[in-house]
């Protein structure tokens, strides 16, 4: 999805082991340039990462509860698929989705710097 | 794999629903095919009244247009009807010459009208009322001609009748029976419309049987003429005497058929590779006729030609709704008594109000209405749930003040609100968006209002009011669900009470092993149920099963209440709503020092910190704690707080003690999670300054004792406690408080309040379980202190442990 930008304008950044995002759960990074992004770790262990706030109402997407690979924003219960930030219908939305992996127990995330 | 090929006869709305449910389930199982007699696509039959009455048109009333086809790969034959059936070579024949294989085979072939075989019956101008073409062929007649006679003032008669003298023509309703609707009315209800209808200009001949139709000069129809020798005017004449299924060409096919198509309960034909449903179907007698039980067959099909297996057609109790605009009529079930049975009735000639209620053990069995309709679609839930009315029956028939506090009252009729009146006040949906929706994506039942519109979604009190518009906008197809067994989420068919016993029954520990368990269709549940099962299993199994914070909602993850900008609020408990200097000053350093907002006092008479930020929980509560304050659980589905009055400590009026037992009781249920929020109130007289009468549990001295009242609810509804039991001592107090509330624990459904508890079970069951049986009551106690002992301050384990404080705090990069 990043396919515009150059290695050299983003870059995967170290962000914690990802021992420290509980299963079905997430943290929140805060102060980048794009505000608060959340990461969320899945049951089989898959790591996504989307702008902290719901297309709705601007709800902390990182604060709901993960199932599947989505997670239900807890202000009123849209719910946000990880493969996308898309709002599953009959909602419409889309929260920023951010490149995320796991290498060697840890979890990376690519922003601008 | 190959495909299986599936071959639907008929375009209707059984067949097509069928159709749909079917994709849901098994979208890549078949490659289907429909052929359709009609050159429309699938349309909303019901809504062909409002049609001809001129308040809706074709367009608006199609379900699935050409498209909706293509896109889900299905090849249409429209306006090509199927001749034939070859069930030796398992292929069907259209009378195009088209033929087509099939594994399986769908017969929605519908009715047609009943056509009284009397002379003059295929005359021009003369036609049934089943369809497009019928309706386009009435609109025009209404063009051109001037008297109009409807034979048969059912249901669908009267429609008619109304649409065709809304198009300026004079409309004689011609009925064979004493009354009109007789199937659906009472003689009072049918009597009271009868004279509405002729206020708006129809006239009724009742008790005439039909002899003949005679042509005019020009040979098209001109006349009816009865047995009695009279006869009126006619240039167009509507048989409206009811339907027969149609099943002319099972019958030439070899299926058994007998007044329908007969279906077993999985909806298969003696062919089981030939399924049928909808109006051609006999099942088990009947041949519905109605749209909701269509509906019901259709979801039993498509599970089975999905290969499940698992659901059953048992039979559908119904309901009639008229869709005449300005007029209501309601009827469901046994609407005329008989042995055993009892009517409650309460007929207003003045206002133009006549409702009656037939009971049969203390049940529902029936309900006719005129006139004041709102509460049909209550009445209908009751019947179908087999709900024990005993208790209720007084106040009945003035029906569920459901749509009472969000300011609709019970005057405004869902029918007559305009368009722009606010429905549901919590997500600002006004009535005309509801039908709307209802219109153009072809919603049928109160969830799919619910996904589309979020009217209703969230507080629910204007539930009651969405069913009604849903009623009245889509008349007989309006599903109501089925309360009691209804399934926990779309992640499984089990209902609450299903997964409870399976819980206990099979010692599940945690939230995932109950999915694994219970077969759950998605790997990890979802924000509805994963709560749920968590509440389940920590409150049957405590101290052995699993609390999974990743299954609990924010608040109760965060022990905290997120608000809408995402900052949280912080509630300290104050046992009793008593507090001390020492502990107001520490509120009052903890609100500077964390720079917070607002700083308020809630109705439980506590103090709420307000705009917190996530990382500064651990920290704050910290801080509280050192003035030896914890956790308030203003943010739980669980003990919330225990309000008093200053009682005989101080009060000159206090005849008990009532702060000194809210603190005891506050601190015995400290830490208790439930199903729902559980608030309480010590009031010290019968003053109730501490409005017990609006708590789950509410307490009030008087001079001899205690009296205990349960299931109050100041919420989105308010319903007053009912009285439970007189105590002696505090410890009498203490042990029936607690004993109800663990037996609430122990059934309660989860997002259950107290009053919707005790609404379902009855309160002479809990009475029985809790007063009536000292062994039972004592043991519920025990197993509730069991349940609370060692429960530490979740505040101060997050201030102190860094692997729970993790989770407040931010990561940066």
């Amino acid at each position: 999805m990043d396919a515009t930008m150059t290695d050299t304008e983003i870059e995967w950044k170290r962000l914690c082991p990802l021992d420290e995002i509980p299963q079905l759960g997430s943290r929140v990074v805060k102060g980048t340039r794009h505000g608060d992004i959340a990461v969320f770790r899945t049951a089989d262990d898959q790591v996504f990462a989307l702008h902290d706030k719901c297309p709705h109402k601007g709800g902390p997407l990182s604060q709901g509860i993960v199932h599947g690979s989505s997670v239900t924003c807890p202000l009123h219960n849209w719910k946000i698929q990880f493969e996308d930030g898309q709002a599953v219908a009959p909602d419409e939305g889309c929260a920023r989705k951010f490149a995320a992996r796991v290498d060697q127990g840890v979890v990376f995330l690519q922003i601008q710097p | 794999m190959r495909k299986l090929k599936l071959v639907m006869v008929g375009n209707g709305m059984a067949g097509m629903r069928t159709l749909e449910e079917l994709l849901k389930l098994a979208p890549d199982m078949y490659e289907v095919t429909v052929f359709g007699a009609e050159p429309h696509p699938n349309y909303n039959r019901i809504l062909l009244s409002p049609v001809l009455a001129g308040e809706m048109t074709i367009q608006d009333i199609i379900l699935n247009d050409r498209q909706w086809y293509i896109d889900n790969g299905i090849e249409l034959h429209l306006g090509n009807r199927i001749t034939r059936i070859d069930r030796r070579a398992r292929k069907v024949i259209a009378e195009d010459g088209t033929e087509r294989e099939y594994d399986r085979l769908l017969m929605a072939t519908g009715s047609n009208p009943f056509i009284l075989p009397i002379p003059g019956k295929d005359l021009p101008g003369v036609i049934g009322y089943r369809d497009i073409a019928d309706t386009d062929a009435m609109i025009a007649a209404a063009a051109e001609h001037k008297h109009a006679v409807v034979i048969g003032a059912g249901l669908l008669g009267l429609e008619a009748a109304n649409g065709l003298a809304l198009r300026g023509m004079d409309v004689t309703v011609v009925h064979i029976a004493d009354w009109i609707m007789e199937r659906q009315l009472d003689k009072t209800a049918a009597d009271m419309l009868k004279m509405s209808l002729e206020e708006k200009g129809l006239t009724f001949k009742l008790q005439a049987q039909t002899a003949e139709l005679v042509a005019g000069e020009s040979g098209r129809v001109a006349a009816v003429k009865f047995k009695d020798g009279s006869s009126i005017p006619a240039d167009l004449v509507v048989m409206a005497a009811g339907i027969r299924p149609n099943t002319g060409l099972a019958e030439s096919a070899g299926l058994h058929c007998e007044r329908g198509i007969v279906v077993n309960d999985t909806m298969q034909t003696y062919d089981p590779r030939v399924y049928a449903v909808g109006e051609c179907a006999n099942h088990r007698g009947i041949a519905y006729g109605l749209v909701a039980p269509l509906f019901e067959q259709a979801k039993v099909c498509a599970n089975h030609l999905a290969m499940f297996g698992i659901g059953l057609y048992r039979g559908s109790v119904t309901s009639t709704k008229l869709k005449v605009t300005g007029i209501d009529v309601f009827s469901a079930g046994n609407f005329s008594g008989g042995e055993g049975t009892e009517d409650i009735v309460l007929h207003d000639p003045g206002a133009g109000v006549y409702k009656r209620v037939v009971l049969k053990d203390d049940a529902i069995v029936g309900a006719v209405m005129y006139g004041d309709t709102k509460d049909g679609a209550w009445y209908f839930q009751m019947l179908k749930d087999r709900q024990n009315v005993a208790e209720i029956r007084d106040h009945l028939l003035f029906g569920n003040s459901h749509l009472g506090d969000t300011g609709h009252k019970g005057n405004d009729l869902a029918a007559s609100m305009p368009d722009e009146a606010e429905v549901c006040g919590c997500n600002g949906v006004c009535k005309g968006t509801i039908v709307k929706a209802i219109k153009e994506k072809g919603l049928f039942s109160l969830d799919d209002v619910r996904k589309h519109t979020k009217a209703s979604s969230s507080c629910g009190s204007c539930t009651g009011l969405v069913e009604q518009i849903l009623a009245s906008t889509v008349g007989g197809a309006y599903e109501p669900a089925d309360s009691k067994d209804k399934a926990v989420c779309a992640c499984t068919d089990r209902s609450h009470g299903e997964v409870r016993k399976a819980i206990r029954d099979h010692r599940l520990l945690s939230v995932q092993q109950a999915i694994d368990f219970l077969d759950w269709k998605t790997p990890n549940g979802c924000a509805s149920c994963r709560p749920a099962l968590n509440y389940y299993c920590i409150s049957t199994w405590p101290h052995e099963a699993l609390d999974d914070p990743q299954s609990r909602f924010i608040n109760e993850r965060a022990h905290a209440n997120i608000q809408k900008d995402g900052t949280y609020s912080v509630v300290p408990r104050m046992w009793g709503g008593l507090t001390t200097p020492d502990e107001l000053r520490a509120i009052a350093n903890a609100a500077e020092k964390y720079q917070v907002p607002t700083v308020k006092v809630t109705g439980g008479q506590r103090i709420d910190l307000l705009g917190v930020k996530k990382e500064d929980l651990p920290l704050i509560w910290h801080d509280l704690g050192q003035a030896g304050m914890v956790s308030g659980h203003a943010y739980g589905k669980s003990i919330r707080t225990v309000k008093t009055c200053v009682g005989a400590e101080h009060c000159r009026f206090g005849t008990q003690l009532s702060m000194s037992l809210g603190v005891k009781l506050e601190k015995m249920l400290f830490g208790m999670w439930s199903p729902h929020k559980v608030k309480l109130a010590v009031s010290g007289c019968p003053r109730n300054c501490a409005e017990a009468g609006i708590k789950d549990v509410g307490i009030i001295g008087v001079d001899s004792g205690y009296e205990i009242y349960v299931a109050g609810n100041g919420g989105i509804k308010t319903d007053v406690a009912q009285f439970f039991s007189k105590a002696k001592t505090e410890e009498e107090v203490m042990e029936i408080s607690g004993a109800f509330l663990q037996l609430y624990r122990e059934e309660g459904y989860y997002l259950e309040r107290t009053v919707h508890y005790i609404g379902r079970v009855g309160l002479d069951h809990v009475k029985k379980l809790v007063l009536d049986d000292a062994d039972n009551r004592k043991a519920l106690y025990e197993r509730l202190l069991y349940a609370l002992q060692d429960y530490a301050d979740p505040w101060q384990e997050r201030a102190e442990q860094p692997d729970l404080r993790r989770a407040f705090e931010p990561l940066t990069v």
